[in-house]
């Protein structure tokens, strides 16, 4: 027991000081959410009428692209074990002294920590767009925001572990992260597409961290389109299952369950390999 | 007391055989010499005794520790250089190694005190606070020996720890070996391409086609071919190895467009050999046996012929690619 922990904690802690370090890594993480507001904002704003009273294109996209921020560092927090496979470090670490379910929570917290730092750095543009927070929505936002990341990176790592080299890594963006992104709700609502796009979102466990965080960022103003519209049940811009609107929290119990059994399958099928 | 104890080890892929029922024992102090060419089971049984892989069968106790029930005991008692580089290159040397002394607890005074020893002792001191990524390759690969004995290990595991690199700091980090057993009661288990570097070993193993096929002291292994080593070439080969059978009761090989056979006394014989040879003579060599004369006796192949397999290019390709950047 130990043993794993130590190990968690030594392998968050090099993931850390590797962000840390990188400041170019460091500085494109950062910036590239910036660059996706500005460009869908300018670019749609103008376009597309307000989604609901009181809610323009822009606030609807922005806690999306927080939530895109984290599902992409922390699947790609999760993938870098490969990268560590590739230039050797991952047997430094493999013939330490270290439990092998530790290698795995320590990616993860590793991760959600990043996820985390990454997000609270997007929440300063939000006076800017007219979303006004509380603490009471960031505390619930930084809660999300861990149980997402570590969901996430639990996939990373499953991916990771059985891949070989960076070879399949074009391949992994451009079939998993791509439409795990794009079939979210970041950028339109999953209630108001075509079914088939509906029934992928809905399977989607991405849209439900989205969702969550949409609905902690603009609570207020969400719960108000509700009330207007007199349709408690059925929210445009929501995530409706079988007809049940999701609440944040439950969104949130989705993420989490689904991301135990990631977790859980990586550390097996991360352990197995020896 | 034996350090390193294996019994019948055996690991299978599938059908094929990696390494076929292996027993051998190292005593504590030892230099172990492990040889053999590519794919004959070199790195497989090293992965084994350093708890990388499972055993299919057979069992190896290090340390007095089970390497299947026993693995973090083991892997506590072990350092490892591995051929291929393992430092993180984005690092510095020095955090490095603290990672290295949090991943095997050492307590916080011993741990500084022990990156200052290691650091002194490979003569990185001055560039402990640089990148890895600015070191060349021999400082990459003394850095990698430090780590290795960071956390004062009993067994250290060098694979190829020369491989790659210049003469002169292949001499370096031999000096560096040699010095270290004789400071610390270390055991030195390695493997290597180069015969001159094997003869340092105190014993020598080499394996083939996943079973060891001989073990011995360098000296004893060189005795065993009975004498020195002459290489002759005739205009026709054919008939010279004819003659030197007939005549002289003489049991030798063409390799390479040469005979080559071992006699004891060689200096004695040459001229008696000359005297009343019938085929035409174009040259004739002799030395004194040498671990290449050994290792080519004992598996047919020189062992520099195995060495271009397809991992070892697609590795030099790979060092050549980060040397460049």
């Amino acid at each position: 027991m130990a043993d794993i922990i130590r190990g968690t904690w030594v392998v968050a802690y090099r993931e850390l000081l590797r962000f840390f370090t990188e400041r170019t890594r460091m500085f494109s993480s950062l910036v590239m959410p910036l660059i996706f507001l500005a460009i869908f904002g300018a670019g749609f704003q103008n376009l597309i009428p307000n989604l609901a009273p009181g809610i323009n294109f822009l606030k609807f996209v922005y806690p999306g692209i927080i939530a895109m921020t984290v599902l992409q560092s922390s699947i790609f927090s999760g993938i870098s074990i490969v990268w560590d496979r590739e230039f050797g470090f991952l047997k430094e670490i493999l013939v330490a002294p270290l439990g092998r379910s530790g290698i795995v929570l320590g990616k993860v917290m590793g991760a959600a920590a990043i996820a985390l730092m990454q997000a609270i750095i997007m929440l300063i543009l939000a006076p800017f767009l007219g979303v006004s927070l509380t603490p009471a929505i960031v505390a619930a936002l930084i809660g999300s925001v861990i149980v997402i990341a570590m969901s996430l990176s639990g996939l990373g790592v499953l991916i990771a572990s059985r891949m070989r080299s960076q070879q399949g890594f074009q391949v992994i963006i451009q079939v998993v992260i791509f439409p795990l992104m794009f079939l979210s709700g970041v950028f339109f609502p999953v209630n108001n597409v075509p079914v088939w796009m509906s029934v992928i979102s809905k399977i989607n466990p991405v849209t439900y961290g989205v969702d969550a965080v949409r609905h902690i960022v603009l609570g207020k103003e969400l719960s108000a389109i509700s009330g207007i519209l007199g349709q408690s049940t059925n929210s445009p811009l929501g995530v409706t299952v079988f007809g049940h609107t999701m609440a944040p929290g439950q969104d949130i119990g989705v993420v989490a369950v689904i991301g135990v059994i990631l977790l859980a399958v990586a550390i097996w099928s991360f352990s197995r390999q020896d | 007391m034996n350090i390193i104890d294996v019994k019948e080890l055996s690991r299978n892929y599938g059908k094929l055989v990696a390494v076929d029922k292996v027993s051998f024992q190292v005593a504590e102090g030892e230099v172990f010499g492990f040889l053999g060419p590519n794919g004959a089971g070199k790195t497989t049984t090293i992965s084994m005794l350093c708890t990388l892989l499972k055993p299919t069968s057979g069992e190896a106790v290090l340390c007095g520790h089970d390497v299947i029930k026993q693995r973090n005991q083991v892997r506590r008692c072990i350092g490892l250089v591995f051929q291929d580089p393992t430092l993180d290159e984005y690092l510095t040397a020095e955090q490095n190694l603290r990672f290295h002394a949090y991943a095997y607890h050492l307590s916080k005074e011993l741990r500084e005190k022990r990156i200052n020893e290691v650091l002194t002792l490979v003569d990185l001191s001055d560039r402990r606070k640089s990148k890895v990524r600015t070191f060349s390759g021999g400082m990459k690969r003394r850095l990698e020996i430090a780590r290795g004995l960071l956390h004062n290990p009993k067994v250290l595991f060098l694979d190829e720890p020369t491989l790659g690199l210049d003469p002169q700091t292949r001499r370096n980090i031999w000096d560096f070996i040699l010095q270290l057993r004789k400071q610390q009661n270390l055991t030195i288990f390695l493997t290597t391409h180069y015969m001159d570097e094997a003869e340092n070993c105190d014993r020598i193993s080499v394996i083939d086609r996943g079973q060891i096929i001989a073990l011995d002291t360098p000296e004893k292994l060189k005795d065993s071919l009975g004498g020195d080593v002459v290489t002759l070439t005739a205009e026709d080969n054919q008939a010279a190895l004819k003659e030197l059978k007939e005549k002289f009761a003489l049991s030798p090989e063409i390799r390479d467009g040469h005979i080559t056979f071992s006699i004891p006394q060689g200096e004695m014989f040459l001229p008696k050999l000359t005297q009343n040879f019938q085929s035409r003579l174009i040259s004739i060599g002799i030395h004194r046996p040498t671990l290449d004369d050994v290792f080519l006796k004992l598996t047919g192949r020189a062992i520099r012929d195995t060495e271009a397999g397809e991992k070892d290019q697609l590795r030099r390709m790979s060092q050549r690619w980060r040397g460049r950047r």
